[in-house]
């Protein structure tokens, strides 16, 4: 336990952190949207994460890439890649609620009944990836990862810049579309009152469907970025990176858009600065530590507002 | 205040947010009385059983009760204190027999837990006789006896009503909260019931009901509170609260007939 | 009845030809039940011994040591997380942790500090109790999900732990756990490594005191309480219950029993690692609780058996063996979400954000979160 590394890796942890952290937030977002319009916790969102990083994999080796790409060719790989990260994902989610979640809903079961159907789908998910892809998988580079620069033993590399920023852009994408479009209204309605939404002639079985499509495809996104950053893989990548983005949800406000934001940021900052004393191995502990202690002293979060308020 | 007063609202308030439910209430129960508090729908009366039970912490004022206050106590301690209650909407414990139901009452009074359970002590096993001999008396009293078996969503309505009642003195309370007794009884049911509330009183046990059934409630209470609206607007023995003309008003396209 | 939550009774109208031969059991005259139960008792007894069993049971693989483990540690473990789940209807989904305190007890005590293992027994399933009370006391008044992901939190942190910690062994694990001592001269108590039958013989034995303790729990103000905190939380409470206390018991009772289950096994299995505790098998202890009904002993035993025995069974399809789990926890919970919570206040407390306790027929309309939940 070093506590001198803190302050030498101080810049180090800052911009890993923010940069985990923001593929925390993304997929955060669908774990919060989830929760705030059903009350449920969608715990295989992380197998839903995890199919988007496969949905990657698969994009990259479709297209041959054997070198780093630049420029246009760049771009279009990334605007392909991300459309189809977030189908896959965006049909799973779709998916996963059509079969593990709406008939439920129509039996008025109880939550934690959903809660234990959702860990049934996650571990079916997870199984069926592995069966086909048993190890972990490696991708080439995508892109260079050029340093545009270094603050004390930290970098600014391209591939931190583009997750950040594109993790940032995605959620401003989706607090527009929250605010500002009827979908968005519509869920909020949903997420307040289910029953005054249907009155309104608000479909919330078509609600249901857009918030999980819409969570998904956020994961989705989050998938790609987690492969161009990390270059690999697994069937198991999203067990713990989906307790983590719960973790983010709750940390900011769980059913708070805006708090999925801060919660990812933050866990991911918290991880590398208590990483950097105790040792990279504890950055997992850490964060399961930061919510059992979150659900103990403070479940309703930082932000603590709900998505039926009127800002998302 | 008197000697004999066993709860008393004083200037007593509940806000949720911007509504306003209750408006600072004066009440008082004195032992031995038969209290019913009445009122359109929506004026509160729910509310101000949740708050002298401690479901709800008021907003402002004070609820004393046997002489302590008790604003947002909680609901077991309240109960440990000498007060019970039934509920608008039977909440049973549905899939517990009739037996079961009340002996949860009686175990408010028990302290005996799981190491008691586990080794067989003798406190234990004193107080689980003790507890059911309690309950087929309660059973008996509220004119279920013979159904203790029974599981409680299989007794017809009129019988759970009764068995919340004998759940709810199972406890051995001093002040008995009913909240709409009578509701969904036909006449002669609530003929019985009126007499069971009587019997109950005189068992030493001092009764204060929330009911809509004007005959039942002008029939046993010694006084009666009229709410509306969260405010009281009368206070008095039922031939002064009849004739008083906020009452009517307040009840105006109501029918204010027994139902 | 509360009309806005029909009643979903988990002890609820099982199938009636089981609760028929039940109630016949019930009615039989006490000594003629203890016989019965004996009788079983000497079934399980016999079980290991049974020539030609083990070819039709587990075909490939030693049934004695399946019967050891999975077999009977999973029974044990679940009658623990019966008591949190069945009784309390509290749902857990780290329940491994305390089977891993108390493995880990048993590893350093006994295998680096020499202790006996009647030694260790009660140091294990005391630390796995304090280990809940630490772990309940700021978590029970939290919502039924919220309360699953913290247990799971916990689990996954103990895992961790001892992956990243050189003195509980790291990743490798700890190794040279000793058994119990050989009980005299008697030679199926004669404990080694090479034979798992005087371990299963434990277990049973182990399993049996924890069945009566059970049993006398059940028919007590515990019990009692514990069912009305099931049933409705809210009124249980108001009829003075104190609910928190009794959560917590609960919570404290199943890890006593997943803590001697980890003391066992340690003891049994010579070895343990970080990867004998993942979260999987909290959920497969889940699963044999759901699947054998929540609170009913028989049951629950069932179930212990089906969830550790099937995978064994069918070697040849193990890598099918998690989706087919997987896949009938959705397919149950399709067809038999009741018969789970039936407490009307946890779909409420769900539904609308906060504890249910509004609903308590106040005419004041909830300005506080409506249901936005499965109503819809």
């Amino acid at each position: 336990m070093r506590v001198s590394n803190f302050f030498t890796n101080f810049a180090a942890s800052t911009i890993d952190g923010l940069t985990q952290g923001s593929i925390y937030a993304l997929v955060a977002l669908g774990y919060t949207l989830v929760y705030g319009v059903l009350r449920l916790i969608n715990f295989a969102h992380s197998e839903i994460f995890m199919i988007g990083t496969f949905a990657t994999v698969g994009v990259i080796t479709a297209l041959g890439i054997s070198t780093p790409l630049s420029g246009i060719a760049l771009v279009g790989f990334l605007l392909l890649a991300a459309v189809v990260a977030a189908s896959a994902s965006g049909v799973s989610a779709v998916i996963l609620e059509r079969v593990a979640y709406r008939p439920l809903r129509r039996r008025g079961a109880t939550t934690l009944a959903a809660l234990i159907s959702a860990i049934g789908a996650s571990l079916f998910l997870q199984q069926l990836v592995s069966l086909r892809f048993p190890d972990t998988l490696s991708t080439t580079r995508v892109m260079n990862k050029t340093i545009y620069a270094t603050i004390g033993t930290g970098l600014i590399r391209a591939d931190k810049v583009l997750v950040f920023f594109g993790s940032i852009f995605m959620m401003l994408l989706l607090d527009r579309l929250v605010r500002s479009t009827r979908f968005g209204r519509a869920i909020r309605a949903t997420a307040q009152s289910a029953d005054t939404a249907t009155l309104m002639g608000v479909n919330i079985d078509r609600v249901v469907m857009l918030t999980f499509l819409i969570g998904g495809a956020m994961a989705g996104i989050g998938g790609m970025l987690y492969v161009i950053f990390f270059e690999a893989t697994s069937f198991f990548v999203g067990f713990v990176l989906g307790i983590k983005a719960f973790t983010a949800a709750v940390l900011g406000g769980i059913g708070n858009l805006r708090g999925a934001l801060l919660g990812g940021l933050l866990l991911g900052l918290i991880q590398e600065y208590v990483g950097s004393v105790l040792g990279a191995q504890w950055k997992d502990v850490v964060a399961f530590a930061v919510l059992v202690l979150v659900l103990m002293f403070r479940p309703t979060g930082l932000l603590g507002e709900s998505l039926s308020k009127a800002r998302a | 205040m008197s000697e004999d007063s066993l709860l008393a609202l004083r200037g007593v308030t509940m806000r949720f947010g911007g509504l306003t439910a209750v408006n600072s209430l004066d009440l008082e129960v004195r032992r031995g009385e038969i209290v019913a508090v009445i009122g359109p729908n929506g004026a509160g009366k729910t509310t101000v059983f949740n708050m002298v039970t401690g479901v709800y912490t008021p907003t402002s004022g004070d609820i004393v009760f046997d002489g302590n206050r008790i604003n947002g106590t909680r609901p077991d301690l309240v109960t440990k204190l000498g007060l019970a209650r039934t509920f608008q909407n039977i909440r049973l414990f549905d899939n517990m027999t009739a037996l079961d139901n009340v002996m949860v009452g009686t175990h408010a009074r028990h302290t005996s837990s799981v190491v008691g359970a586990i080794l067989g002590l003798r406190r234990h096993r004193a107080e689980e006789r003790e507890g059911r001999q309690t309950a087929y008396r309660l059973l008996h009293f509220v004119g279920i006896q013979g159904r203790g078996g029974t599981v409680a969503r299989n007794l017809p309505y009129g019988d759970q009503r009764r068995l919340e009642i004998a759940r709810a003195l199972g406890t051995g309370p001093q002040l008995l909260l009913l909240d709409e007794p009578a509701a969904g009884m036909n006449p002669s049911e609530k003929a019985s019931l009126a007499e069971l509330i009587r019997n109950i009183r005189d068992s030493g046990v001092t009764v204060l009901l929330i009911e809509h059934d004007m005959t039942l409630v002008m029939g046993i209470s010694d006084r009666i509170a009229v709410l509306d609206f969260g405010q009281k607007i009368a206070d008095g023995p039922p031939a002064e609260v009849r004739d008083n003309p906020d009452v009517v008003r307040a009840y105006l396209g109501e029918a204010s007939s027994a139902s | 009845m509360n009309p806005k939550r029909p009643l979903r009774g988990w002890t609820a109208p099982r199938a009636g030809s089981v609760d028929r031969m039940a109630a016949r059991w019930r009615a039989l005259p006490r000594w003629l039940r203890w016989v019965g139960y004996l009788a079983i008792f000497v079934f399980a007894i016999s079980l290991p011994n049974i020539p030609n069993l083990g070819d039709v049971m587990t075909p490939g693989s030693s049934w004695q040591r399946v019967l050891f483990y999975p077999i009977s540690v999973y029974v044990l473990l679940a009658l623990g997380l019966n008591v949190v789940v069945g009784y309390a209807g509290l749902l857990d989904l780290g329940y491994v942790a305390f089977f891993a305190i108390g493995a880990y007890s048993m590893a350093i005590l006994g295998g680096k500090y020499g202790w006996g293992f009647w030694e260790v027994l009660p140091v294990g399933v005391g630390l796995a109790m304090l280990a809940g009370l630490l772990l309940g006391s700021p978590t029970l008044r939290l919502r039924g999900d919220y309360l699953a992901i913290v247990t799971l939190g916990f689990g996954e942190m103990i895992r961790e732990t001892a992956n990243n910690l050189n003195y509980l062994g790291g990743p490798r694990g700890l190794a040279n756990i000793p058994p119990p001592p050989s009980i005299g001269h008697i030679s199926f108590l004669q404990f080694s490594i090479l034979d798992p039958k005087p371990y299963y013989y434990l277990l049973v034995a182990v399993i049996a005191v924890v069945i009566i303790m059970l049993k006398r729990l059940e028919r007590s103000r515990v019990g009692r309480s514990w069912t009305a905190i099931r049933e409705d939380e809210d009124a249980a409470q108001l009829m003075g219950v104190p609910t928190l206390k009794f959560k917590l018991w609960a919570f404290t009772v199943g890890a006593a029993v997943g803590g001697a289950g980890g003391v066992i096994f340690a003891s049994g299995n010579n070895a343990i690692q970080p990867t004998d505790f993942p979260f999987i098998l909290s959920a497969t202890i889940l699963a044999a609780v759901v699947l054998g009904g929540a609170g009913n002993i028989p049951g629950v035993i069932l179930g212990a058996f089906l969830v550790a025995w099937l995978p064994e069974a069918a070697r040849g399809f193990d890598q099918y063996r998690v989706l087919v789990f997987g896949g009938s926890l959705v397919v149950l919970m399709i067809f038999r979400p009741q018969g789970l919570w039936p407490s009307k206040i946890r779909a409420e407390e769900l539904a609308e954000g906060e504890g249910g306790i509004d609903r308590l027929g106040a005419e004041v309309g909830t300005v506080r979160a409506q249901s936005g939940a499965l109503d819809g």
